[in-house]
């Protein structure tokens, strides 16, 4: 491969022969470095309007943490009481059944316990008023008195003191938070035992083999219905997960996207051969009609959403109903577009023929048309499918609902991960089919 | 058109004949089949609606129109007053009426009236973050695009990466961030910005891979970096459908920031779901009307940008 070489004399010639190429108006040259000055001005506008830094200052990081962490793990949360010189251990939250005696808690008197953390160095020693912590190996006595919980001297990075509180944090695995009344220890469990039944479920806690020994011969457990369906009962209304409830609300979701975009279809379909000035020749029908579309379109799913919810109560019916006003105004926009950029020619040719202004339409007309307006359907099916879950969280019913009212409890996140993926789920199944649909209609987009 | 008439045709005119008769009828068998099952899934899905909503269709429609009757306000000019926080005669101490009560006051008597400000927050939270989407989709595009990243497993990660940012419910991000943050705005910022960097990634790299490789080939030819072949071979062929898919996101993003602001995203959408929940007929009112305006207003604008930018091939849903 020879070398071509340009050596700067013959540069610079070939710069002065092409000056338009190397030296472009003074605007065109300035367009780069305004605009990402603007856009940095502009950011740092944002932050001071939005107050980032108060904002992420005042943040609590920490929680998102525990938030995440429940999406795969629960934790349990046995409380030591100090009482009279006696230690009362009470489970607040459990899902270990009745009774839980897990092998991480130690009795090692009367009322003296050991709860271990991972390893046998990780453990926090608790007998009356006396509380020991080790941490890697170090034994740390926690000085407690009227006033609160105390740090011990040269106390490890992960113990930490606030308002009388001393907590000792054992990463993922838990914590253990020390007060002058009681000892607070959460504990992880990576997983959710109760996924398929609640812990006061006779399955709870069953091996699969167990489950289908009970279900194929064990004895009756319910005098009213065999087994599997005791089971099925237990599993659908699982007290924690309610799965079937958790699937109706779905349901109802998929159900106002799939109603309210197919009724916008239909209704629009007739409309937009009004709105095309190229099939109704009339001025004032074309651009009333339009008006119309640009009308419903600019009112805000939200707005619809929030009259209709008032109208017809919560449930799927407003959903449908906002849907279908914003559609309407969508698909009548798009679909008249569409209608105006058609083929004349094959109008014209079933004209030429004697056919009957219907049937030019019939056959003129939707034969072209038809296939577009049937993929830009079922691409607003596709994306009512994520707004329905929007529009829910208002009032409009179905998962959006389920989901805000279970983020509001603050406690709830592995349930809102369990639907996240149910959306996600169908979201992605309902995406193929859009697409598999379209790429029929329409032919294969590269 | 009229039916074909048999008379005249040969044995094998008639057999052709027969065939295509036999074919119609199948075609027409499977469209009625599916036209039938589709009404069938409505039918169902539409009761399946009806029983699981609090109020029943038929029995509700009539108290439907009590929405207008309920938020007539008293006079017209108070949906003015409203809006520009002026005072009320019918001020009697509660919220219905403490028009004033939520200027936004910037320097000595020079106030922004509430609803104009929490605009403001509504399309600065769709700007930004539709600013935010397009810079981190920007490079993703590339990444993702066939004819730009020759390395198929680094394409697939990013395209499921994308994937998953498009389809993750916005108002779940927001509301943890919510949980976290204690404030609206930003919790929004971030939810709409994840969702628009899956999806403007998505049409990014579609027109990346429809672009022209030729500019692309002649710089791999003279021995260019992936930097050079993507800054000099396909920006300037993408750049003026990027900007313009860039404005349509925008456009979509002040409705989405107006949805996710009623869930607690602050902004216009927060003081809409609040007014319309506490009967205050003149807010109400004047929200819809400011709304209306303002998404009229951007829609146009975007249009017409876009229009210079790409010209009339801009947008083809679907197409």
């Amino acid at each position: 491969m020879s070398e071509l070489v340009v050596t700067p004399a013959e540069a610079a010639e070939l710069k002065a022969l092409h000056a338009a190429v190397f030296h472009k108006p003074w605007h065109q040259r300035l367009l780069a470095p305004v605009a990402v000055f603007a856009t940095l001005a502009y950011v740092v506008f944002c932050g001071l309007f939005f107050d980032l830094p108060r904002v992420f200052a005042e943040a609590k990081w920490d929680r998102a943490s525990v938030y995440i962490a429940d999406w795969y793990s629960w934790e349990a949360q046995p409380r030591f009481r100090f009482k009279d010189n006696a230690v009362e251990l009470e489970w607040t939250r459990s899902l270990l059944g009745e009774n839980p005696s897990p092998d991480w808690i130690e009795t090692t008197g009367p009322h003296n316990y050991t709860v271990t953390f991972g390893s046998a160095a990780d453990q926090v020693e608790i007998s009356p008023s006396n509380v020991i912590a080790v941490v890697a190996g170090q034994r740390y006595r926690i000085p407690i008195s009227e006033a609160g919980a105390a740090l011990p001297e040269n106390a490890p990075a992960n113990m930490s003191l606030k308002g009388g509180r001393v907590t000792v944090d054992y990463g993922f695995i838990g914590e253990a938070e020390i007060r002058n009344s009681q000892v607070f220890v959460r504990h992880r469990y990576l997983g959710w035992p109760n996924f398929f039944f609640d812990t006061g479920s006779p399955f709870f806690g069953m091996d699969t083999a167990t489950l289908w020994q009970t279900i194929s011969s064990g004895e009756q457990i319910d005098k009213r219905m065999p087994n599997w369906q005791l089971m099925l009962v237990e599993f659908l209304y699982n007290s924690e997960w309610q799965h079937l409830d958790v699937w109706q609300k779905l349901l109802q979701t998929i159900v106002m996207a799939f109603c309210g975009t197919l009724f916008a279809a239909v209704f629009v379909f007739p409309l937009i051969f009004i709105a095309a000035r190229n099939i109704t020749p009339n001025r004032a029908a074309n651009w009333l009609t339009k008006r119309l579309f640009d009308l419903l379109r600019s009112i805000d799913m939200l707005i619809w959403a929030l009259v209709f919810v008032r109208g017809f109560g919560p449930g799927p019916i407003p959903g449908i109903a906002a849907i279908f006003f914003t559609d309407t105004g969508t698909l009548g926009k798009t679909g008249t577009e569409t209608l105006e950029n058609i083929d004349d020619r094959q109008r014209e040719g079933v004209k030429s023929v004697g056919a009957a202004p219907l049937e030019v339409q019939r056959y003129g007309v939707i034969p072209q048309i038809l296939p577009i307006f049937l993929s830009q359907v079922l691409y607003f099916w596709e994306s009512n499918t994520r707004s329905a879950t929007i529009i829910g969280a208002v009032g409009a019913g179905g998962i959006g609902l389920k989901l805000i009212e279970a983020m509001r409890t603050n406690q709830d996140w592995e349930n809102v991960a369990y639907m996240v993926l149910l959306i996600l789920a169908v979201v992605f199944i309902f995406d193929n089919i859009s697409n598999a649909l379209r790429s029929r209609l329409i032919g294969r987009q590269s | 058109m009229t039916t074909l008439e048999q008379t005249g045709l040969s044995q094998a005119g008639q057999v052709v004949h027969k065939h295509y008769r036999s074919l119609l009828r199948t075609r027409r068998l499977y469209t009625l089949g599916s036209l039938g099952l589709l009404l069938a899934i409505l039918v169902g899905a539409l009761l399946f609606a009806e029983a699981s909503n609090s109020g029943k269709f038929i029995e509700r429609l009539p108290y439907f129109f009590d929405f207008f009757i309920h938020f007539r306000p008293d006079e017209p000019m108070e949906v003015v007053r409203a809006m520009f926080d002026l005072p009320s005669p019918y001020a009697d101490g509660s919220f219905k009426y403490d028009y004033e009560v939520g200027r936004v006051y910037l320097f000595g008597e020079f106030y922004i009236p509430e609803y104009f400000y929490q605009l403001l927050v509504t399309i600065n939270v769709a700007f930004l973050s539709t600013l935010i989407g397009v810079v981190v989709a920007f490079p993703l595009a590339f990444l993702a695009a066939a004819n730009a990243t020759r390395l198929a497993p680094l394409r697939f990660a990013v395209r499921r990466v994308l994937e998953l940012f498009r389809a993750f419910p916005e108002i779940v991000i927001a509301g943890m961030l919510l949980a976290i943050l204690s404030l609206g705005p930003i919790a929004a910022i971030a939810a709409i910005a994840i969702h628009t960097i899956g999806a403007l990634g998505k049409m990014f790299y579609e027109v990346v891979e429809n672009a022209d490789t030729r500019p692309d080939e002649g710089l791999r030819a003279v021995g260019g970096n992936w930097f050079e072949r993507v800054r000099f071979g396909y920006v300037p062929q993408v750049m003026p459908n990027f900007v313009s898919y860039f404005l349509l996101r925008t456009e979509i993003n002040v409705r989405a920031s107006t949805i996710i602001g009623a869930v607690g995203g602050g902004g216009i959408g927060e003081v809409f779901r609040l007014s319309i929940g506490r009967d205050h007929a003149a807010k109400t009112i004047a929200i819809i009307i400011l709304l209306l305006v303002t998404i009229i207003a951007i829609d146009w604008l975007s249009g017409v940008l876009r229009q210079r930018l790409v010209g009339d091939a801009a947008f083809r849903f679907g197409a």
